[in-house]
């Protein structure tokens, strides 16, 4: 196993069954800071298995995850976003009812100590305001914070719940299908935006629009049934024969977005 | 928004001056009436901060009201009053005690399973006291001398006096609802707010929302605690009813009817309910019929309607009155 650096997210031999499947099946990869690591693959791959075991929303039933060189391995949601992983859903999960701004303030105000603050107007905190204010305009909803989520268009949805995700500050961030049911120019947006992220951030992207991927990844990880087929860099997931068998072919042949 | 905003404010300001005038010219039966319904009031807005605001909807929230009154029963000496400054806090210490030990068990369920065990403690608590002897079993105990506000030569209000249990109860109301309309508003309240729309995003954000709804549930059984005490005081006699699912059921009640999430809205439900049971108590014979021995039957009825033509509650209305910010 290579050195993990800090603030680096890894796998080693990650599996997960639900019953007798294994939907993800000794899964090893690194997430480095400043690199895109895009995660590819048909429907049913463990593509969003693999994510939920990151974000601890699931537990693994072997292997390890690790963080920074720290074995974090099956800590609660919560842990792991106070350790500095974000992530976003596949289907949209926020908060209807809230305003955009609300929702991302909510997440900022999630990086305090502690929100066992009973007095002061949650509003007056300026950091927490400025914080999430940061994370609508990053996001492309520059103007839009006073709208009730629900009220949004389903492609701004999207775009709160990278948003978000961004607000808590995250140094790795794990985006599950970020660009599913956003229209061209909200998703030349955030294309644009994980350029940018990238930079100081740890990226796990898992998307259909290999367009998309192929713009901003690093490296690229190609899962089939569960398990890693092929991993390495972009030209040389391009040129590899088992990948274009097992699965780009049928994107560059029927043309399909797989959205 | 502005000015519908004055309005309410206007409305609030009316009903306040209204209260603080009633014992200049109200009857002794109306002012006792309208101290035991500003105490419900306080119970049901307690209520509210679980159901209404967190997503919690706890069945047994007569444990925490009822526990504040025996803590009273129990502190009080055989003879001679209790002094109010420090049974007053002791009392409500004991409910939220209840509260931290009950919802550290069952805050961990959810939905079906959360009413379940919240009716389930307050049962055996319930049990406790009317199966056994602690504090005269199922008939109760009397608190034969009230507490005694006295500090040193000066005693600020006395609870003897019917008009000043009506002022105590006055204070505790606004005090309370003033101070969960600050916590509301704070982080801890924007939390808990989130945990209702959807605690999975919370957890995931980072929030440990297990302390939250704890710290919640504690908040809301010591403001019940608060009710329980002057309930108490008020009647000078706790007895197992207090704690009894009955009225855990009638405060829901008075929350939905009133509106849940709009504080205001419970409390006039409070009002509403009260005033109905007793003018369904005090229907005429007819027919020879006494209507009035029958008075549940009408309030089923009443419930029915309301919740057909209100399904938002009294208070609906004034939420819709408040600005998205308030609400988001």
């Amino acid at each position: 196993m290579p050195e993990v650096s800090a603030g680096a997210l890894a796998t080693r031999g990650l599996t997960r069954y639900f019953g007798g499947l294994a939907a993800v099946r000794d899964v090893s990869l690194e997430c480095r800071a400043g690199e895109v690591h895009a995660v590819i693959g048909p429907n049913g791959a463990g593509k969003t298995t693999l994510i939920n075991i990151l974000s601890g929303d699931l537990a693994p039933s072997a292997g390890q995850v690790i963080l920074g060189g720290r074995d974090v391995t099956g800590l609660a949601p919560h842990r792991m976003s106070k350790l500095g992983v974000g992530r976003s859903y596949q289907k949209t999960n926020v908060f209807l009812p809230f305003t955009a701004f609300e929702n991302c303030r909510l997440a900022a105000q999630s990086r305090l100590p502690s929100s066992m603050r009973f007095f002061r107007p949650a509003v007056s905190n300026r950091e927490v305001n400025a914080a999430a204010e940061r994370a609508l305009a990053a996001a492309g909803l520059e103007g839009r914070g006073p709208v009730p989520v629900a009220a949004l268009s389903h492609g701004e949805q999207r775009q709160v719940e990278i948003a978000m995700a961004i607000a808590t500050a995250p140094s790795v961030l794990l985006l599950d299908e970020p660009l599913a049911g956003m229209g061209a120019e909200e998703s030349a947006c955030i294309v644009d935006l994980v350029k940018r992220l990238a930079a100081d951030h740890a990226i796990l992207l898992v998307e259909h629009d290999m367009d998309a991927v192929f713009a901003v990844a690093d490296v690229l990880t190609v899962m089939v049934n569960g398990a890693v087929l092929e991993s390495g860099a972009p030209a040389q997931i391009r040129a590899s024969r088992a990948v274009q068998e097992a699965y780009l072919g049928e994107f560059t042949d029927e043309g399909a977005s797989g959205t | 928004m502005m000015r519908e905003r004055a309005v309410l404010a206007a409305i609030v300001v009316c009903v306040v001056a209204v209260l603080a005038a009633l014992p200049l010219f109200a009857e002794k039966f109306y002012v006792q009436l309208f101290a035991k319904i500003m105490i419900m009031a306080i119970l049901a807005m307690s209520l509210d901060l679980l159901l209404g605001y967190t997503g919690l909807v706890s069945f047994g929230h007569a444990a925490f009201f009822g526990a504040a009154g025996y803590a009273l029963a129990l502190i009080a000496p055989q003879s001679g009053p209790a002094n109010f400054w420090t049974s007053f806090p002791l009392s409500v210490a004991a409910s939220a005690l209840l509260a931290l030990a009950i919802g550290f068990l069952v805050v961990r369920t959810r939905g079906v399973y959360f009413i379940m065990v919240t009716l389930a403690f307050a049962q055996m608590l319930f049990f406790l006291f009317f199966d056994t002897k602690i504090a005269g079993g199922s008939d109760g105990i009397y608190i034969d001398v009230r507490p005694s506000a006295r500090i040193g030569g000066w005693e600020p209000f006395s609870l003897d006096n019917f008009v000043h249990v009506y002022y105590v109860a006055l204070g505790a109301l606004a005090l309370v609802y003033l101070l969960l309309r600050v916590l509301l508003r704070s982080p801890f309240g924007r939390v808990l707010a989130g945990i209702r729309v959807n605690e999975h995003r919370m957890l995931s954000l980072g929030y440990p929302t297990f302390r939250y709804k704890l710290a919640c549930f504690v908040i809301s059984g010591a403001i019940a605690g608060i009710a329980g005490y002057l309930s108490a005081v008020q009647f000078g006699v706790v007895n197992p009813e207090m704690l009894g699912w009955q009225l855990s059921a009638s405060v829901m009640m008075m929350v939905i009817l009133g509106g849940m999430g709009t504080l205001i809205g419970p409390a006039i439900g409070a009002a509403l309910w009260m005033l109905l049971e007793l003018g369904f108590q005090s229907l005429p014979q007819a027919g020879g019929v006494e209507l009035g021995k029958h008075w549940q039957l009408f309030m089923g009825g009443f419930i029915v309607l309301a919740t057909l033509l209100l399904p938002n509650g009294v208070g609906g209305a004034f939420r819709r009155l408040r600005t998205p910010d308030d609400d988001a």
